[in-house]
């Protein structure tokens, strides 16, 4: 297993509501908990991964998702067991769609 | 129609209970997940593969859980099996109108050994517990992994079983016995073989399972509410009279399998005229198919007891 910490600041779009958990732990699956969370406006996500050594790809698709929703005050913990980075990108805004409704800015 | 089997057990709780009636207990953001899991350096899950609580089911408070196959085939382990214990004594403490289980689980997680082994046989002694109490316990099998091992055993612990064709619910699940016993004993890559020996139309048909259903959501949860309401009238304690009826029809059964090897033997020795047909049938046709050939009912004490 591998533990990633990604902190992303400047956030615009405050999250609210009860903490929601998509997807499931299964074989290239992951679940993604996502809360509010007083971070200063910041996001925080911490992964936690059955797949070692690929720290700069969940960095990418981390700085993907961000540009995306530019979410503050947010914490979403992931546990993952070999999901591609497609699977992650979809299950990442598949959890803040269960926040904050679908997209209406940003482009995917 | 809406396929249950298809759903995860977070999205099987709301096609369940009344809309927006669950109260999830221990809900992931409280991350209580297995620590033998991190121990052996494996992912875990924030709800340890299974969602407990309790929420309305046709007005009435239903305490519920629904297990997760896909995390580690719904295997129990030990904060898996402490969720649902505690969620069945809690039924008992507030007089639940009913406990509804939605299975789907390879048994004991054997990462947990004998935490695990522990955990299941006390969710066993819950359920019973809590038909002591004189609340019925309704077990669902719909799942694709199907219910196996101690929560197979688990299952018929609950006073009715609801099942779809697709559901399977057995002991040694099909690896298991050809790994034990060899290919030639059981080939576990033959689906129909599977399906025919575990399948909810085998148990349907020997009367381990009471209800069945097509997968589909609306029908699982209006099985659910029937069976609960066909409970209610009656007792749903364990009995002595109920264990000895339950004894004397598996002895029945035992002799009426006597030197079979072939699930569709075992109907035709039921009386059922043309076995090949079964497996094709849909829900509706086979119910008609088996109502006159079912063992265990209507004659078996036991079964019509726990309906």
């Amino acid at each position: 297993m591998e533990t990633l910490h990604f902190k992303f600041g400047a956030g615009e779009r405050p999250l609210t509501g009860a903490a929601q958990m998509v997807g499931v732990v299964g074989s290239g699956n992951l679940e993604v908990l996502i809360e509010a969370a007083p971070l200063g406006g910041a996001c925080e996500i911490d992964v936690h991964t059955a797949a070692v050594g690929f720290g700069a790809i969940w960095g990418a698709v981390m700085e993907d998702f961000h540009a995306r929703w530019r979410l503050a005050d947010a914490r979403i913990s992931i546990n993952d067991n070999g999901a591609t980075p497609a699977v992650v990108s979809l299950r990442l805004d598949q959890a803040v769609e269960s926040l904050l409704g679908p997209a209406t800015g940003g482009t995917p | 129609m809406s396929s249950y089997l298809e759903l995860t057990a977070r999205q099987r709780i709301p096609a369940m209970f009344d809309a927006g009636s669950f109260e999830e207990f221990l809900p992931p953001s409280k991350r209580i997940a297995s620590p033998h899991l991190a121990q052996l350096d494996a992912p875990v899950s924030y709800d340890d593969g299974v969602v407990v609580g309790r929420g309305l089911l046709g007005g009435h408070i239903v305490f519920g859980a629904a297990q997760e196959g896909a995390f580690m085939g719904g295997a129990v382990g030990e904060v898996h099996g402490a969720k649902l214990v505690g969620m069945l004594r809690r039924a008992i403490d507030e007089g639940a109108h009913a406990v509804l289980l939605l299975l789907e689980s390879g048994g004991v997680r054997l990462h947990e050994a004998n935490a695990g082994l522990i955990a299941v046989s006390e969710v066993m002694r819950a359920m019973l517990d809590v038909r002591a109490a004189g609340i019925p316990v309704v077990a669902v099998v719909g799942g694709a992994n199907g219910c196996f091992g101690g929560m197979g055993i688990a299952a018929r612990c609950a006073n009715t079983v609801i099942m779809s064709e697709e559901g399977r619910l057995a002991m040694s699940g099909p690896e298991v016995i050809e790994t034990a016993n060899g290919v030639e004993e059981f080939d576990s890559r033959d689906r129909a073989l599977v399906w025919r020996t575990t399948g909810g139309k085998h148990r349907y048909l020997l009367g381990d399972c009471q209800l069945l259903v097509a997968d589909d959501t609306a029908a699982f949860r209006a099985a659910a509410l029937e069976a609960i309401a066909a409970l209610g009238a009656g007792a749903v304690g364990l009995t002595l009279e109920g264990l000895l009826a339950e004894q004397a029809m598996l002895a029945r059964r035992l002799h009426d399998a006597e030197g079979v090897s072939e699930p569709m033997e075992i109907w035709r020795r039921l009386g059922v005229p043309d076995p090949a047909r079964v497996p094709m049938l849909e829900a509706d046709a086979f119910l008609t198919l088996a109502a006159q050939h079912r063992a265990g009912l209507p004659s078996d004490a036991a079964h019509t007891g726990e309906q």
